[in-house]
């Protein structure tokens, strides 16, 4: 039978070259694997990650804020919203995912849509907070200088919730991009989808499986790190305390 | 004809009521024995290091990485590390899940008590446990109850991830469409989150209900 395969010049089976030792034996973490398929793997699902965590992030904080302030100028809409925000909190992500498929389709909406409504909980109440947490006697003195209600609005109120609201777009910006994982079970793009390949591989592919989780992770704390920054930056009377 | 799908979907569920419940029933089970284990690895941890005012660093860097670290890596790693079996390794995924909020809290519920009433408390004689479990423990239940709820939505969320690596429950159906068709999948989906919504809302009364007698002006 061999012969059948067997040309001329040797075997016509395509050789794959020596099996990598470190990738037949299941090591936790093959250097080689990462780098040969950093390009192709990682990298792309990296850049789609950090695109659809920005979008839905970039969205909810728009709605958040459209909502915080529907709810700060009339108080009796406030904790409608707000249980409108926990409701949505409570849906289980992946049956959420699944729920839009047929309307959506594989698309990028589909993952947008729940990504967006898990960050409405969090922002919402740290907008409103934030807002709502500004001194009497700040207000008094604003009023006593002369400020209309939309300079008050502008420049006191909306500054002094700065850290508060931030503090809500750090914990948004990490759920986002920790649940946007979930959404490759559906939508293959992302770091979601090396991470499901990984788990999906006969006796879980563990190079991949590390590779991509510390890429969300990381992705994460320096998201974080950034917004940090951004508060700093932004509330330059913090660091005198 | 889109509305059709989700009509099938709503069909399957009485068609279906014995396997949605049997599979219901997998899911509560490891969502229920999950939040239980962390409520008691997680909760006195917290209530303690609320009094003591310590472990500041602790709660907020575990919130923080808690949120960081998605579920189904933690579920990867569970069935990598333990082997035990499938439940057994999405139960330690679940747990892990659960504590930081609970944990996180219950600190910040004890920690966030006004001095001057745990003052008075001792002024009064009472022993430090007392003060914790009469005055603190009571005082802080709506944000206890707050981490509780938050703990049981990812838990339940969770456990359905577990069924797409074969961790059983609802989320079997949902990662089986050839097996159930889209309907199944729509109608397990239905289930899960009625289920989270359930759960969440009776949290969320619960809360309201402490926060109503934990309030100064009644």
């Amino acid at each position: 039978m061999s012969g059948l395969f067997l040309a001329k010049g040797g075997p016509v089976i395509p050789s794959f070259g020596k099996p990598d030792p470190c990738i037949k034996h299941q090591h936790w973490f093959c250097t080689s694997w990462v780098q040969k398929h950093w390009g192709d793997i990682l990298q792309p699902a990296l850049i789609q990650h950090i695109e659809l965590s920005l979008l839905a992030v970039g969205i909810g904080f728009g709605i958040a804020f459209v909502m915080a302030l529907i709810g700060f100028r009339f108080r009796v809409l406030d904790a409608p919203l707000g249980a409108f925000g926990d409701f949505l909190y409570a849906l289980p992500s992946l049956s959420l995912f699944v729920i839009l498929l047929p309307i959506t389709g594989l698309t990028w909406t589909t993952i947008e849509i729940p990504l967006v409504a898990y960050t409405l909980f969090i922002l919402y109440r740290n907008t409103i907070s934030g807002l709502k947490a500004v001194p009497a006697e700040v207000l008094e003195s604003a009023r006593g200088m002369g400020l209309t209600r939309m300079q008050t609005f502008l420049r006191v109120e909306l500054r002094l919730a700065v850290p508060t609201i931030i503090a809500g777009l750090r914990i948004a910006t990490v759920s986002t991009i920790s649940i946007g994982t979930i959404a490759a079970f559906l939508v293959a793009d992302g770091l979601g989808k090396p991470i499901f390949d990984a788990l999906e591989a006969p006796d879980i592919f563990k190079t991949e499986l590390v590779a991509a989780s510390a890429l969300v992770v990381g992705l994460a704390l320096v998201a974080d790190g950034l917004l940090l920054l951004l508060q700093r930056a932004l509330t330059p009377w913090g660091r005198i305390r | 004809m889109i509305a059709s799908v989700f009509i099938n979907a709503f069909r399957f569920i009485p068609d279906h009521a014995s396997l949605l419940f049997h599979k219901g029933v997998g899911t509560v089970e490891l969502a229920f024995a999950a939040l239980g284990l962390a409520v008691a690895l997680a909760l006195p941890l917290g209530l303690w290091l609320g009094h003591k005012h310590r472990g500041l660093f602790l709660a907020l860097a575990l919130s923080n990485f808690g949120r960081a670290l998605p579920s189904i890596v933690l579920i990867g790693f569970a069935i990598l590390i333990f082997r035990f079996s499938l439940f057994g390794d999405c139960l330690v995924a679940l747990v892990v899940i659960a504590i930081p909020p609970i944990l996180t809290n219950s600190f910040f519920a004890v920690d966030g008590v006004d001095p001057d009433v745990v003052e008075a408390a001792r002024g009064m004689g009472m022993k430090e446990a007392q003060i914790l479990v009469r005055i603190e423990l009571p005082l802080g239940l709506p944000l206890i109850v707050a981490g509780l709820r938050i703990a049981a939505v990812f838990v339940i969320a969770t456990a359905t991830i577990a069924g797409i690596v074969g961790g059983g429950g609802l989320g079997d159906i949902i990662a089986n469409t050839p097996a159930y068709g889209d309907a199944g999948v729509l109608g397990a989906s239905y289930c899960v989150a009625a289920l989270a919504l359930v759960t969440a809302g009776a949290l969320s009364l619960l809360q309201r209900a402490a926060f109503r007698r934990m309030s100064p002006t009644t």
